[in-house]
């Protein structure tokens, strides 16, 4: 029988002075939470200020990091509303105002709270695993209350992800003759923008919104099957946040490749 | 039938881990470990315990650092050669070995406006689709072992927010009325001032520790933020309740407030000096 003995504390909890006693694996998340949220940041922040490789004009592929397309530089049939009458600087997103909505959606998004919370803020880092700072106020100070103006980005990102699903659209109807033809880059376009729909429904201010806000569900049976149905969405709102960021960087990374013509498109009709 | 070594907390907050070698047989739960050890070595061990099926929430400690029922945690999820280790849970006060203090959690309950139907109603005219009971009935399966409240960090990792937080559980509670069809309270405003919606950051360790596995944290939580939202935050709505029918905040219970620093009976005080 051996002992091994605390730290005093003032209040008559344990204290033990190691971080925390778990045994398993705890730091394996948000290591790879880390990793998944800074390769995202790093490729995005190298498409959106490279100012180039964005658009195919043999099929209309219109990369979701450029769309809308605002600059003047910006190909004229890629401008969906039109452009701005002056050059965009280096390093000035064409897409100026979806990129900042889209960001600030997935920002407040309240997994993606969780995700860095946990894994870049440490607070915590994993459950039952001590923080390590000293103090703590949540999102109870003024710059953190901003966080409640998620639903509003959602409002936002809903018009962005209706753009993107007209950028997918139009390129069915550009195929390699004319008319409707059906690529790899259609396909990878329309797997997009499912996946962003997914994680846009999911949403839980989107929840909140169609019914999570009612008292009686009874009594409002139309906004009770909806909230039903995100709902599902819901339960698989870290899925589906995942996977569009990654179907985002492929659709991209797709798109690049084809307009700097390292690779040509496959063609499966037209 | 093997022998197993545990780590088990002894005495107070101040106190520390001692090591056993315990025999354990297959099928048991760390519950049974502990029950075997106070029989045949240490008749002084303090464990708390009840139904021994999850269903009381007495035997809440910490088990390899994760908060668990003692008597729901098998020890065949442990490798054979591992040590483990079993504290009390460690954002209450200790009173003995394994055995804490949880009445913080009691106090907080007590600060919730409860179940406050209409002046016009009467027993028997609540009537409820079922859609209306399920949603309510998943935070009923609380079995208030306090896991959630030991596991959340804003205070198990900072003691001094615990005067503004009331922790998971009784956030879930504030969710649960203000989501009852009959209710008419509006709890919102003190959701978030004085029962401190906002210093929770949703990461979710409360969900993950749930016996029950109520979905705490994208069932109540989230939703009762998206109502503090609505009530606090939002100009559009506020722009609606200003043409509109205003709001009407229901206050914190009266005399349920524990004065600072203080160590009396919740209310018996004020009533006095009342």
């Amino acid at each position: 029988m051996t002992s091994t003995q605390s730290t005093p504390s003032g209040s008559g909890r344990v204290r033990i002075p190691l971080r925390t006693l778990r045994t398993d694996r705890w730091w394996i998340g948000p290591t790879l939470t880390t990793l998944g949220l800074a390769t995202f940041v790093v490729y995005g922040a190298v498409r959106v200020f490279q100012q180039n490789h964005y658009w195919v004009g043999e099929h209309h592929y219109l990369t979701p990091f450029y769309s809308p397309c605002l600059a003047n530089q910006c190909a004229e049939e890629a401008s969906l509303f039109g452009h701005l009458p002056w050059d965009f600087p280096p390093f000035l997103p064409y897409a100026l105002i979806s990129m900042p909505i889209l960001l600030l959606f997935r920002v407040t998004c309240y997994y993606y709270r969780k995700a860095y919370y946990r894994s870049v803020w440490q607070a915590p880092t994993a459950c039952a695993v001590r923080e390590p700072h000293r103090t703590y106020t949540g999102e109870t100070r003024p710059l953190m209350l901003f966080q409640n103006s998620h639903r509003y980005f959602f409002y936002a990102a809903s018009i962005i992800v209706l753009i993107n699903t007209w950028d997918m659209l139009v390129p069915f109807f550009h195929g390699s003759d004319g008319g409707f033809g059906v690529g790899l880059g259609n396909l990878i376009m329309l797997a997009n923008v499912l996946l962003l729909w997914g994680y846009s429904f999911g949403c839980h201010s989107c929840r909140h919104l169609m019914g999570g806000r009612l008292r009686s569900f009874g009594k409002h049976p139309v906004q009770y099957w909806f909230w039903s149905r995100l709902t599902y969405l819901n339960g698989r709102h870290m899925l589906f946040g995942w996977l569009s960021l990654a179907s985002l960087m492929i659709t991209d990374a797709y798109i690049a490749l084809l307009a700097s013509g390292t690779i040509t498109d496959l063609r499966f009709f037209n | 039938m093997s022998e197993r070594v545990f780590r088990v907390w002894r005495g107070s907050g101040d106190g520390g881990l001692t090591e056993y070698e315990v025999e354990a047989n297959e099928g048991e739960v760390v519950l049974d470990i502990l029950l075997r050890l106070q029989a045949t070595q240490v008749p002084d061990l303090a464990v708390r315990w009840n139904c021994k099926a999850g269903k009381c929430g007495s035997c809440s400690v910490e088990i390899n650092g994760m908060p668990r029922l003692s008597c729901m945690t098998r020890m065949s999820i442990f490798e054979p050669d591992e040590v483990i280790t079993v504290v009390p849970l460690q954002t209450f006060p200790v009173v003995r070995d394994l055995v804490c203090d949880v009445s913080f959690n009691y106090d907080k309950a007590r600060e919730i406006p409860s179940f406050t139907p209409s002046p016009d109603t009467a027993p028997g005219d609540f009537r409820m689709q079922q859609e209306d009971v399920e949603r309510g009935q998943e935070f009923r399966k609380c079995i208030e072992c306090f896991l959630c409240n030991d596991v959340c960090h804003v205070i198990r990792d900072h003691e001094e927010n615990k005067e503004h937080f009331s922790g998971p559980r009784y956030l879930m509670r504030v969710a649960e009325l203000e989501m009852h069809p009959w209710d008419t309270a509006d709890r919102r405003k003190i959701a978030q001032e004085e029962f401190g919606m906002g210093y929770c950051n949703i990461t979710k360790c409360c969900t993950e520790v749930c016996p029950e596995n109520i979905q705490i944290t994208d069932n109540s939580l989230i939703p009762l933020k998206e109502r503090v939202a609505d009530r606090k935050y939002d100009p559009l709505v506020w722009l609606g309740r200003t043409i509109g029918r205003r709001p009407t905040d229901t206050p914190i219970v009266p005399n349920t407030r524990r004065p600072a620093d203080a160590g009396t009976i919740i209310g018996k005080e004020e009533d006095e000096e009342g």
